[in-house]
C-alpha cells in the first residue's frame, strides 16, 4: 500500500470524501448504539431533535457552540502558524479567573470600564500562558504538544487551589466556588427565556475578525508563512519571534475570552466544572474547519448539536452521552482521512519503478 | 532530619517503584514508536483503553495475566488504527495522536457505561498480589508486573541495539530511504513499532486496574500519558535512561504524597499535586536543549517524495 498524489482534484471528488466520511462516522455511531440495546433509528432522530428540533433545543445549542467557536478560532490561530497548542483548556480556565479576579468585587469604577478591563485581563491571562511554551519552543525547541498539555493540570490545580482558598466564595457552602460577577457585568441574554446570550456575538465577531486578519493583513502573511514553511519564511524577511509571540497572544488570548464569555454570559462564577473539555473540542473544530475561521462558526455549531443532542438523547433512552465524543473524535479522524485521500490515492502494488526494474527486458 | 527519615525508609521506595512502573511501560511505549520516527499521542486514551479492557476482562472471569494479555491486544488494536492514519495516510502526527486519544478514550467511557449503567461505586476484581516470597525488600512489597516492567528495559534495550529488528526500527525513525534502499518496508517496520509500542501503552494502563488500585475509574489515568512522553525527551530516547527518568519521576511523586501528609495546611495539597508536573516541563526544558531527537520524527515518508 502506498499513496500516490491525484491530480487534479474536482469538485465531485471532495464531496464524495465528505460523504464518505460521514457515512462512517455515522456507522460507527450506529453499531455503538445497537451494542447499547438501543433503536438505531429513534436515538438519532432523538439526537437531532435535542440538538435543532425546537427553539430551545436550538438556542442551547448555540450557546455551547460560543466557548467551542472561540477555542476553535485558538487552535485555527495557532495551527496555522504549527504552533500546536492543546492548551486552550488551561487557557481558558486562566481567563475565567482573571474575569473573576477583576470583576467579582475586588476593583470598583463604572460598569463599563470595569467591563472592558475584566475582558482584557481574561484575554491577557489566556495569552501570557501560552506565551511561556512558545518561547520555550522558539528558543530551546521544547515540544510545545507536551508543555501546554502540562500547564493544561498544573493550571486546573492551580484554579482548585484558588477557588478552596484565597477566592472561594464564603457563602458556597464548603463548594469550591467563587464569587459571583455582579449583575451589570454580566452578558445580557439574545432570546428571551433562553439561556442564549451576547457572547455568540463576540464569538462570531472574533471569527470574522481573524478572518480579516490572517486574510488582509501583514501579520496574517506572516503567520500563514510560517505555517507553510518556516525556512522559507524567514529567507522572505519573516520576524519569527515577533510572529510566535503575536500568534501565542492572539491563541491563548482567544480561549482566555472563552473563560470570560462562559462566566459573563452563563455560570456568572467560576467552578472546577466549568468546560468539559472544550479546549480539546476546539482542536476537533478547528480541524474540521480546515483551520478556516470562518469554517469554525459552522463547525463549532454542528459538534455543539451532537454535545447537546447527546445529553437529551441519553436522557430519554438511556444511551450513554460519551457517544458524543466518539462521535466528535472520530468524525475528525474520518474528516481528516477523507481530505487526504482526496488528495492521493491508495494503491496497493509496490513502486512502478522497482516493477519494472524486475521485468525482463 | 525530617525528610532524611522520610526517604530512607522501605515503604517509600517501595511507593517510588509502584508509581514508576506504569511510567516505565508507558515510556518504553512511546520509546518505541519515536525511535522508528512516529509521535503517538494516543498514549493517554490507550492507557485508558488497557486500564478498562484489562480490568473488564478479569471482571469477566478470566486470570489476571489474561487481562494483561487483553489491554495489550486492545490498544495494539488501536495502535494498529494509529499506524494507518500516520503511516499509510501521512496525517499530521499530533493531530491524529491527539484524535485517537479523544476517540479512545470517549469508547471505553461508553462501553464501561454500557457495562454498567447505574452504577456509583465500580465493581471491585481481586488484583496482582505482592510478591512476599521474593528476599529482596522493597521489590517484595511489588507486584509481579513491577518486574516485568524492570525486566522489559534490558530486553527491550538488547532488541534495540543488538537485533536486526532493531536496527531497522531505529533506521527507519533516522532515515528511512536508507531503510527502504535494503529492501525492507518502511511502512512494515513503523506499523510494527506502533503496534508493540502501543500493547505497552495498553498494559502500562492495565497495571492502574490489576495492581494499584482494583476497579476502573474515570480519570484515573490523567495525564500519566503525557507525562511518559515528556520522560521519552528527558530519557534522549535511550530505555536504560527512561528507567531512569520513571524512577525521578516516582520518587517525586511519592515524595509530595509523603510531604503532603506531613504538611499541616500551610500550603494547599494542590500545590503538592502540581510538582511532579512542574517537574515534567522542567525535565523536558534542560533535555530538549541538548536533545538528539530521531532525525525522521514526525516526518511520514511516502515513497518517491522527497
Amino acid at each position: 500500500m502506498r499513496l500516490e498524489a491525484r491530480s487534479p482534484v474536482g469538485l465531485i471528488d471532495v464531496l464524495r470524501a465528505g460523504a464518505l466520511a460521514a457515512l462512517a462516522v455515522l456507522a460507527v455511531a450506529a453499531l455503538l448504539v445497537a451494542a447499547a440495546g438501543a433503536p438505531v433509528g429513534r436515538t438519532f432522530g432523538l439526537l437531532l431533535g435535542g440538538a435543532f428540533g425546537s427553539v430551545f433545543a436550538l438556542s442551547e445549542t448555540l450557546t455551547r457552540a460560543i466557548p467551542l467557536m472561540l477555542t476553535g478560532l485558538a487552535a485555527t490561530v495557532a495551527f496555522k502558524a504549527r504552533l500546536f497548542n492543546i492548551g486552550a483548556e488551561g487557557q481558558l480556565y486562566a481567563g475565567a479567573i482573571a474575569a473573576v479576579a477583576v470583576g467579582g468585587g475586588a476593583v470598583h469604577g463604572p460598569a463599563p470600564l470595569l467591563f472592558a478591563a475584566m475582558v482584557l485581563a481574561s484575554v491577557l491571562a489566556g495569552g501570557v500562558l501560552l506565551l511561556g511554551p512558545a518561547l520555550m519552543k522558539l528558543w530551546w525547541h521544547v515540544d510545545e504538544v507536551v508543555s501546554t498539555l502540562l500547564l493544561n493540570f498544573i493550571v486546573l490545580l492551580a484554579v482548585g487551589a484558588l477557588l478552596d482558598g484565597p477566592m472561594k466564595d464564603a457563602g458556597a457552602l464548603g463548594w469550591p466556588q467563587s464569587v459571583a460577577l455582579p449583575a451589570d457585568l454580566e452578558l445580557s441574554k439574545l432570546v428571551a427565556q433562553t439561556r442564549l446570550h451576547t457572547g455568540l456575538l463576540w464569538s462570531v465577531g472574533a471569527a470574522v475578525a481573524l478572518w480579516l486578519l490572517l486574510r488582509f493583513t501583514t501579520l496574517g502573511f506572516d503567520i500563514r508563512a510560517l505555517g507553510a514553511n518556516a525556512r522559507a519564511a524567514v529567507y522572505a524577511g519573516v520576524p519569527v519571534t515577533r510572529t510566535m509571540v503575536c500568534v501565542a497572544l492572539l491563541s491563548g488570548g482567544l480561549a482566555g475570552l472563552a473563560g470570560v464569555i462562559e462566566v459573563a454570559g452563563r455560570t456568572s462564577y467560576v467552578t472546577l466544572d466549568l468546560s468539559p473539555g472544550y479546549g480539546y473540542t476546539g482542536i476537533v473544530i478547528a480541524m474540521l474547519a480546515g483551520l478556516h475561521p470562518l469554517a469554525v462558526v459552522g463547525a463549532s455549531v454542528l459538534v455543539a448539536g451532537v454535545l447537546v443532542g447527546a445529553d437529551s438523547m441519553s436522557r430519554s433512552v438511556g444511551v450513554p452521552s460519551y457517544l458524543a465524543d466518539v462521535v466528535v473524535a472520530s468524525a475528525m479522524l474520518a474528516v481528516l482521512s477523507a481530505s487526504m485521500l482526496t488528495r492521493y490515492r491508495l494503491r496497493f502494488d509496490r513502486p512502478v519503478s522497482q516493477a519494472s526494474a524486475q521485468a525482463p527486458s | 532530619m525530617m525528610l532524611l527519615d522520610m526517604i530512607t525508609t522501605v515503604p517509600f521506595w517501595a511507593a517510588v517503584l509502584r508509581v514508576a512502573t506504569p511510567l516505565i511501560f508507558g515510556t518504553l511505549g512511546v520509546l518505541l514508536c519515536e525511535r522508528a520516527g512516529v509521535l503517538n499521542l494516543g498514549i493517554e486514551g490507550l492507557m485508558v483503553v488497557g486500564a478498562f479492557a484489562g480490568w473488564f476482562a478479569v471482571y469477566l472471569g478470566l486470570p489476571l495475566w489474561g487481562g494483561v494479555a487483553a489491554a495489550a491486544v486492545a490498544a495494539a488494536a488501536f495502535g494498529y488504527l494509529h499506524a494507518f492514519f500516520t503511516v499509510r495516510l501521512a496525517l499530521s502526527q499530533h493531530v491524529a495522536g491527539l484524535g485517537l486519544t479523544m476517540l479512545t478514550t470517549a469508547l471505553s467511557y461508553y462501553a464501561y457505561r454500557v457495562a454498567f449503567p447505574k452504577v456509583n461505586t465500580p465493581p471491585t476484581i481481586q488484583p496482582f498480589a505482592a510478591m512476599d516470597w521474593l528476599p529482596i525488600p522493597v521489590l517484595q512489597q511489588q507486584t509481579p508486573l513491577t518486574l516485568f516492567a524492570l525486566a522489559l528495559v534490558p530486553l527491550l534495550g538488547y532488541g534495540l541495539y543488538r537485533t536486526p529488528a532493531g536496527l531497522a526500527l531505529r533506521m527507519a525513525g533516522e532515515s528511512p530511504q536508507a531503510v527502504e534502499s535494503q529492501g525492507i518496508s518502511v511502512a512494515r517496520v513503523r506499523t510494527s513499532a506502533i503496534v508493540l509500542g502501543s500493547a505497552l501503552m495498553g498494559v502500562a494502563g492495565a497495571f492502574l486496574t490489576l495492581a494499584a488500585f482494583n476497579a476502573f475509574f474515570f480519570n484515573m489515568v490523567n495525564g500519566r500519558g503525557w507525562v511518559c512522553v515528556a520522560l521519552v525527551v528527558f530519557a534522549g530516547w535511550r530505555p536504560g535512561k527512561a528507567l531512569l527518568g520513571a524512577l525521578l519521576f516516582g520518587f517525586f511523586d511519592a515524595l509530595q504524597l509523603r510531604l503532603q501528609q506531613t504538611d499541616s495546611g500551610f500550603l494547599p495539597y494542590q500545590v503538592y499535586l502540581m510538582l511532579p508536573y512542574v517537574l515534567s516541563i522542567a525535565a523536558l526544558i534542560v533535555a530538549s536543549r541538548r536533545a538528539t531527537a530521531p532525525q525522521a520524527l514526525m516526518k511520514p515518508y511516502i515513497p518517491g517524495e522527497r
